[in-house]
């Protein structure tokens, strides 16, 4: 065999093997929604989202509780964490890019992208939920901030750092403060970037469950009390889905449906966002 | 001291003007006037003009980090010309450039020692205010930079961090600005448009327009047409020949051509050392140095 034939048979090989690879995955993911449309969207209906999550026996109920904690969490969980991740990315990219103290806080929220989130529901507890004396949804929404800030921060960094150097030399050739520099024409040009990190971490927040478990726990009636115990659905699915009650993983199953249809609604919106500009 | 030597710098210079050693060079050297060219003054590198100087360079050096990249450099950069660098890749040129607004300021571990003097005062000096000193010497990059913002925004960016203006006077301002940059009728309908929109010349003259927005003294000009077509090269040097009487204009080039067409005054650097600096027409018809012949014969760089 000579080289040239060799190389093709190699080239096809290759080729070959990362289809399959592909195709492999691709099955999975289908196969994953194909079951969640089958087992959850018969039971996607009004009731779901103006009935509460039913108690044991109760022939019908919804989602509404859980729907509505669920996304108050997350909101109040970005609320809290985005600001504080923007503006972490911004002073690491900017302002600190050469400091001392840079080089520790990048590999500290390295680490802590990558920290087990039922830890972080762990910690909340003991700092948070203890203290306080009862399960709250202040203290689920501290904690999903708590896997929002290094998402954010991670992305607000990297995608100011895509903004050339001579774009801040410009700025600062008008005589522009490097403040301004900062907010009028940095963050302007990594705008879309930066709003994608952040969605990002709403579809990494909105199915955790983990933390959660130890924080707002779960609520089978209908509140908007952050004080008190609130209903989500990754625990309620969790809930259900373990229960003895048919009404229960019929429940469970529209709401995995739900949540997965919300992040995929997330991912191509992030898409949208990054999308070439003309 | 240096508030007094620059008195007896801008009486001598007033002499000169009147006795006619400014020279319009802006007409092409290459066109074969060259047997109309003054004097010259042998060997000797000339260093000295005799205009009124809007920049005086004195024992600059630079360093990047530890690396030495100026060296004693001594010039004067005179009113209301233009005063072109040439010199092979990586002779300093462009790291000369970027003292006189102190942009090198934005990297860590780059440093200037010596003094530069902007009508007479140290922009080196520690206390000098860095934004006020770029808002009066405005600079234009190589690489056309748009901020992600409206083409009317462009401009008006840098008139709004000095000035307060009336929506009346910021459009005046924009229009004035967009004409200076010979701009204003190709985008005059579509100023709210994206300035990331134009073609690379179009947004070059953006940032010229930008930068004269703000009415800046001094125009630093870095390779402003290294990256664009003959057509757009040829409208910026238009521009620059306009420009120069109301700025005092520095600009970077690599082209020997666009040197001799634009400027009244032409620096030729080698490694880092300033070699020749003379009227544009007497340094290249009549070069002091070997070294700046061979440059601008092309026998290297």
């Amino acid at each position: 065999m000579n080289i040239y034939t060799r190389r093709k048979v190699v080239n096809l090989f290759n080729l070959t093997a990362s289809a399959v690879t592909t195709l492999f995955g691709l099955f999975f993911l289908t196969w994953l929604l194909w079951v969640l449309f089958q087992q959850g969207l018969s039971h996607v209906d009004w009731n779901l989202f103006i009935l509460d999550t039913p108690g044991p026996g109760d022939e019908v109920g919804g989602l509404r509780n859980a729907l509505l904690g669920s996304l108050m969490l997350t909101l109040v969980g970005v609320l809290i964490g985005a600001p504080v991740g923007i503006l972490a990315g911004t002073y690491l990219a900017e302002f600190g890019r050469y400091a001392y103290l840079s080089h520790a806080v990048r590999f500290i929220n390295d680490v802590l992208l990558s920290a087990p989130s039922i830890v972080i529901g762990v910690f909340v507890y003991e700092v948070m939920v203890v203290p306080m004396g009862n399960f709250s949804g202040w203290s689920g929404a501290v904690a999903l901030s708590i896997i929002v800030v290094p998402v954010v921060v991670r992305t607000t960094e990297d995608m100011m750092r895509l903004v050339p150097d001579t774009m801040r030399e410009a700025a600062a050739a008008l005589g522009a403060p490097q403040w301004r520099v900062v907010t009028s024409v940095v963050l302007r040009a990594a705008l879309s970037g930066v709003m994608t990190g952040i969605l990002l971490a709403i579809a990494r927040i909105a199915g955790e469950t983990a933390p959660l478990l130890f924080t707002a726990l779960n609520n089978q009636f209908f509140t908007l009390n952050m004080d008190e115990p609130m209903g989500n659905l990754p625990v309620m699915i969790f809930n259900f889905a373990m229960g003895p009650y048919d009404n229960w993983h019929d429940l469970a199953w529209a709401g995995s449906l739900l949540i997965t249809l919300g992040v995929l609604m997330l991912n191509i919106l992030t898409r949208f966002f990054l999308r070439p500009k003309k | 001291m240096n508030s007094a030597e620059a008195m007896t710098l801008s009486s001598n210079e007033s002499t000169a003007a009147r006795s006619g050693i400014a020279l319009d060079v802006t007409r092409a050297i290459a066109g074969g006037s060259s047997e109309t060219a003054p004097s010259v003054r042998d060997g000797v590198p000339a260093l000295a003009v005799s205009e009124r100087p809007k920049i005086e360079v004195k024992g600059l050096d630079f360093y990047y980090g530890r690396f030495h990249a100026l060296h004693a450099i001594e010039m004067r950069i005179p009113e209301k010309r233009v005063t072109a660098f040439i010199g092979p890749s990586g002779c300093g040129k462009s790291t000369l450039l970027r003292t006189f607004n102190r942009i090198y300021g934005l990297y860590p571990g780059q440093r200037a020692t010596g003094e530069i003097l902007l009508d007479g005062r140290n922009i080196l000096d520690r206390r000098e205010d860095l934004n006020r000193l770029r808002a009066r010497v405005g600079m234009v990059f190589q690489k056309p930079t748009p901020f992600p913002m409206s083409i009317y925004d462009n401009i008006a960016y840098g008139v709004r961090l000095y000035e307060r203006l009336s929506r009346r006077e910021m459009d005046e301002r924009v229009e004035w600005a967009l004409r200076k940059a010979a701009l204003w009728d190709e985008v005059k309908d579509l100023l709210k448009q994206s300035g990331n929109a134009l073609s690379g010349g179009q947004q070059q003259r953006l940032c010229i327009a930008r930068a004269i927005a703000v009415k800046p003294e001094v125009l630093l000009l870095d390779e402003p047409a290294s990256a664009l077509d003959p057509i757009s090269t040829l409208k910026i040097e238009e521009l620059v020949a306009e420009l120069k009487h109301s700025y005092t204009i520095a600009i970077v080039t690599h082209n020997m051509q666009q040197a001799a067409r634009v400027s009244d005054y032409t620096a030729f650097m080698y490694l880092g050392r300033l070699v020749e600096f003379n009227e544009t027409q007497t340094l290249f018809t009549t070069p002091g140095t070997k070294q700046t012949e061979d440059y601008i014969t092309g026998r290297f760089g």
